[in-house]
């Protein structure tokens, strides 16, 4: 039916072994290693144990909500609400715990289940209401975010139970205990999109609803559960947040979603669905945490920090858009 | 007793009403033309049989059973296969991926977690139905996209194949297709025939259907017009039912020079 193919480049080769064997995009583990290197010249106390478990920390929170953006953007959605839901969440969680005076694993599972809450909404509207993605969660951005403040009266809540401080500041044997949970999340979250059913049907519908739904995959469901899992995800980083600073801060998570999509861009997922690694985005979300961390060391302003994140987003999707455009005129 | 049964379907969108009442049945291992003029609702009619559109009105029966409540899942898990004109495919999707879509083989990782799908078992079938259908692809676990128009058919084919089904529905399957290739996909149908599968071509190329068919269905304006044996019939009976009586001896000549 057709010759075969010309042997590719080893470029070529090398790019589709590291996607295919660790599911990560080449460029993004050489970026990341370049920035790695380039910091460690620049200041001296970059390359330390204490230093690389402070990026993780400082990672875990956008982690967990680049892992909610990459299986919502790999299925060919969007939520923009990531960032507001987790604020919602954490005071939520936190008006549990103080206010109502309930014991601390219900204010746990309010943080949980308040982001599940807001993401089926999301799904729901998507699905059955027929209102685009980018609308629906750039709604419930602003929606989420005001009742954070009406919950909270605008003001952050103290006084958290040592328990759930614990989620946030303990350290069992060394490591912070939002470590832990952020890398237990990965990997699960990881082995959830590459290696399951539900994984590999998340893909088949960002890459092509009709044929997945030619399939036989009920794909409205499928997108319902895929934004219910994006808040729950972003509850969870609610509660990491919270329980890290002591207090439901009804502004947290402002500007989020930002670096969350930054990240599982940068490592590799498809802005238009259909492709995506949470392995990936772990390489994306670790940029991410290097050049903030970097920039920090380096008594670099905030604001610039803000700046270069935005930058990187923009150049994210310009390297992969320019990959694909060449890739199509072969 | 017939295969499948389709009595009175009718499906509108909004205010266009597409198909007005279709009756047709498809006995077991038997190959239906249908054809019609576009917009006579060929494709409509068989997505109400796959179940991607859900009729309005009338009854489905596969092998006397009801099939009208069931969603496209369900239907295919029956038998029911469909290659879809624009092929349906998941384009940054490997091979297996494609073939196996919504009915992947799991396994436990570890003998501990089940749930985990069984890629190695998956690209194995995949090489073994291709190699079956003695077609060649670049590579196996490459996204089908990167293929050829004619590669691409033949995931598809190979996915409608894989999962031994009862009636296969082909939609305009050689339009696009080179000479050559156009005879193995009728060799295919006359295959498929032998090895007691149905299966219903809808094409506009008359000559491929006159040439493997048993039977010649014409759909016009939503309706079944005409129900034709194909030994007993010719290019200009069906043409005059394509377009419905009138002078149709120059579109007749015109589909004999084609």
């Amino acid at each position: 039916m057709a010759v075969e193919t010309a042997r590719p480049g080893l470029w070529t080769r090398a790019q589709r072994a590291s996607v295919d064997q660790l599911h990560i995009r080449l460029e993004s583990l050489i970026v990341l290693i370049a920035l790695g290197a380039v910091m460690a010249v620049l200041s001296p106390f970059f390359l330390s144990l204490s230093n690389f478990l402070n990026i993780l920390l400082a990672t875990s929170t956008i982690g967990v909500l680049a892992i909610a953006a990459t299986f919502v953007i790999g299925s060919g959605g969007l939520d923009l609400s990531l960032g507001s839901v987790m604020g919602l969440a954490g005071v939520a969680g936190a008006y549990v715990a103080v206010n109502l005076e309930w014991p601390w694993p219900l204010a746990v599972a309010a943080c949980i289940l308040a982001g599940a809450a807001a993401g089926n909404i999301n799904g729901q509207l998507v699905t059955r209401a027929f209102v685009p993605a980018f609308i629906v969660t750039l709604g419930m951005l602003g929606l989420a975010r005001g009742l954070a403040l009406v919950i909270s009266h605008g003001r952050a809540i103290y006084g958290l139970p040592s328990a759930m401080v614990y989620i946030g500041q303990g350290r069992p044997l060394g490591i912070p205990m939002p470590v832990i949970i952020f890398v237990a999340t990965a990997l699960v979250a990881h082995c959830v999109l590459a290696y399951t059913r539900f994984g590999r049907h998340t893909l088949a519908l960002g890459d092509s609803e009709g044929a997945a739904c030619a399939a036989g995959i009920r794909v409205e469901r499928h997108s319902r559960i895929i934004y219910t899992l994006s808040g729950a995800l972003a509850g969870l980083a609610g509660l990491l947040f919270t329980a890290r600073v002591n207090a439901g801060d009804p502004t947290a998570g402002i500007n989020y979603e930002l670096t969350a999509i930054t990240a599982a861009i940068i490592g590799g997922t498809n802005l238009f669905g259909g492709r995506a690694s949470i392995l990936g985005t772990m390489i994306g979300a670790l940029i991410m945490g290097v050049l903030q961390n970097g920039l920090t060391l380096l008594a670099v302003q905030s604001y610039y920090q803000q700046m270069a994140i935005g930058a990187v987003l923009i150049l994210a999707v310009f390297i992969d858009q320019y990959q694909v455009r060449r890739e199509s005129r072969v | 007793m017939s295969l499948l049964a389709l009595s009175g379907i009718r499906k509108s969108f909004g205010a266009v009403d597409v198909l007005h009442g279709v009756d047709l049945s498809v006995g077991h291992g038997e190959v239906i033309g249908l054809v019609g003029d576009n917009g006579a609702g060929k494709s409509t009619l068989m997505k109400t049989i796959t179940g991607i559109y859900r009729a309005d009105a009338g009854a489905i029966e596969l092998d006397g059973k009801d099939i009208l409540p069931l969603d496209p899942g369900q239907r295919r898990r029956l038998g029911i296969e469909m290659i879809y004109q624009d092929l349906s495919l998941a384009k940054q999707q490997d091979v297996a991926s494609n073939i196996f879509l919504g009915r992947e083989p799991t396994k436990k990782l570890f003998g501990l977690f089940p749930g985990f799908v069984d890629k190695a078992s998956m690209d194995r079938q995949a090489a073994e139905m291709i190699e079956r259908l003695g077609a060649h692809l670049p590579a196996i676990n490459r996204p089908v996209g990167s293929f050829s128009g004619g590669q691409q058919q033949t995931v598809a084919i190979a996915r409608a194949l894989t999962f031994n089904p009862k009636l296969v529905i082909m939609d305009e399957p050689t339009a696009a297709l080179a000479v050559r290739e156009v005879q193995s996909v009728l060799d295919l149908i006359r295959r498929l025939k032998s090895e007691g599968i149905a299966v219903i071509l809808i094409s506009h190329r008359l000559n491929d259907v006159l040439a493997v068919t048993d039977r010649i269905v014409v759909l016009r304006h939503g309706r079944a017009a005409a129900d034709l044996a194909t030994a007993e019939t010719n290019m200009n009976e069906v043409v005059a039912r394509i377009v419905g009586g009138g002078d149709m001896s120059a579109a007749a000549a015109h589909e004999q020079r084609g």
